[in-house]
């Protein structure tokens, strides 16, 4: 059985879940256990379709990146905020901390160690949060394929919205991806978030699958 | 007037007050976008942020104080600018100036950023810790030069009330207290280079080197409030400089070309000099400002 069929089928009663609404936090230590959320992510309804228009326009019209190089991609991220490409003028900024920020740019491949902060710090982001997946080693492995240390496919682990493949692509085909984001946003297509609510044991499974040495909450609030 | 009306026209021009704040700001940007050669995000960004802001579909909270701390903060905000006037003569945009004086005023600054120490405090991440402690440290540094430069105009006009130290300055533009007491000003527009915490005071919030300062950990409709108290608070302090320094406004234009000019001030400074460090700045604060402060009291006390 191949990889890709094994982590389509999780175990009935995965060892993380307690009930329909919590999670056990079981990889913790026991006195640590109580300082965490054990909430899982809930789908998040739309709004009255006019006010979701709006919002998804101030969304798509303010998006902040957030400041987390993943790879060797990122090095394409610091020429967009330069005088050349200037994202500011399309209302983008990079922010330092994942509360903040709405986009999460993948920059290229993404080692275990990585992986572990990625989906801790996407899942401190507060929605709706949207994923940009840059370089050919985030969506299928690229020169780093069969490599023991690394994941082929950044969508098994957290939900993606947008593709940029090259590698690496130019600073012009990140601003063209983000410019895709920004019409997915618009016309309410964006919807990671509920997504990874909605499929929350088949990703946890993925990612408790690859990630050893798990020492973190199950769902980091 | 009745109170009601007041109450209304207060809302009114608080309205005002935050519209033109956060407009300021949106140019703010687009100056420095262009002096660093950038385009730089339309004028009205400051607006679009703070809808997304309230529109995210998720906050978490991490406690009371967490939670109070922006609320404290826009009180702090909407406190500072309801006990400045902001047309002189005018019945509809005096607020409730005639309730507070110039201390009130000085002691609302102080409480909406100790609020939002607590706040920050709360969210438990250490790079809100190490901003708060530079945010309150840098603060009381350039409250020393205010303050000195607020006696030395209490002791000019013998009053702490600011529709009475706006009413000396009337008659002519020689009668502004820039020019009957230059030191006093320049004392308090440096002290301004340290509120509106633009180069080289520009340590608290960090950009580029610790995650904003503190507030870290605020995220969605908790940072859309921090966002428009910036916008609340900006406007109160300019309103507050032109009273106390330039002279008040008659009318509204009157307001927005002079509130524009004072930030324009610090905006300047901002894009031209790069950044001190907290011990840096709080040595600078208590050296030449403050003996200018002091020299202003000693020239109209002795």
């Amino acid at each position: 059985m191949s990889d890709i069929e094994q982590k389509d089928k999780p175990a009935t009663q995965p060892e993380w879940v307690k009930d329909e609404r919590t999670l056990t936090n079981s990889a913790l230590p026991s006195e640590e256990q109580d300082w965490f959320c054990d909430a899982r992510p809930r789908r998040v309804e739309k709004h009255w379709q006019v006010l979701e228009n709006f919002m998804n326009w101030a969304r798509a019209h303010s998006l902040w990146i957030l400041a987390f190089g993943t790879g060797c991609g990122a090095i394409e991220m610091r020429p967009l905020v330069t005088a050349r490409y200037d994202i500011s003028r399309l209302g983008m900024q990079m922010r330092p901390t994942p509360r903040q920020a709405s986009v999460f740019v993948i920059g290229g491949y993404v080692s275990l160690k990585t992986l572990k902060r990625i989906v801790r710090s996407y899942e401190q982001m507060q929605g709706p949060k949207f994923v940009v997946a840059v370089c050919s080693c985030a969506i299928n492995g690229g020169m780093y394929w069969d490599s023991y240390n690394t994941i082929k496919r950044i969508d098994e682990y957290i939900p993606v919205d947008v593709y940029v493949t090259g590698c690496m692509p130019r600073p012009e085909a990140v601003l063209a991806g983000f410019n895709l984001l920004k019409k997915l946003i618009r016309e309410g297509k964006a919807e990671g978030q509920n997504l990874y609510a909605d499929k929350f044991d088949w990703y946890k499974a993925n990612q408790k699958q690859v990630i050893k040495d798990w020492n973190m909450p199950d769902y980091n609030w | 007037m009745s109170i009601v009306a007041k109450v209304f026209w207060a809302f009114i021009s608080l309205g005002v007050v935050t519209i033109w704040g956060l407009t300021l700001n949106g140019i703010v940007h687009k100056i420095f976008a262009r002096v660093q050669g950038r385009l730089g995000p339309p004028v009205w960004q400051p607006f679009i942020d703070i809808f997304k802001n309230n529109a995210k579909r998720t906050a978490i909270s991490h406690g009371i104080m967490y939670y109070l701390g922006p609320v404290f903060r826009i009180a702090g905000g909407i406190g500072t600018y309801m006990f400045i006037p902001v047309l002189f003569g005018s019945p509809y945009f005096s607020n409730f100036s005639a309730s507070g004086d110039v201390l009130l005023v000085m002691y609302f600054i102080f409480f909406g950023q100790l609020g939002m120490a607590l706040g920050a405090g709360e969210g438990g991440h250490p790079y809100s810790a190490i901003g708060v402690s530079r945010g309150l440290s840098q603060m009381t540094a350039f409250e020393v030069p205010f303050a000195l430069s607020v006696i030395s105009l209490a002791i000019q006009y013998h009053t702490l009330n600011i529709t009475d130290i706006v009413a000396a300055q009337q008659g002519s533009f020689l009668n502004w207290t820039l020019f009957t007491n230059p030191l006093a000003v320049i004392a308090a527009m440096i002290a301004m280079l340290g509120m509106n915490m633009y180069n080289p005071f520009s340590v608290v919030i960090a950009p580029q080197e610790i995650p904003i300062g503190p507030p870290t950990e605020y995220q969605s409709a908790f940072l859309g409030l921090l966002a428009t108290n910036r916008g609340i608070f900006n406007g109160a302090k300019l309103v507050l400089f032109m009273n106390l320094f330039f002279g008040g406004a008659t009318n509204i234009f009157e307001m927005v070309a002079k509130t524009f000019a004072i930030y324009m001030f610090s905006v300047f400074v901002g894009a031209a000099y790069p950044r001190f460090r907290t011990e840096d700045s709080i040595r600078f604060f208590l050296k030449v400002p403050t003996l200018i402060g002091i020299a202003s009291v000693l020239l109209f006390s002795l």
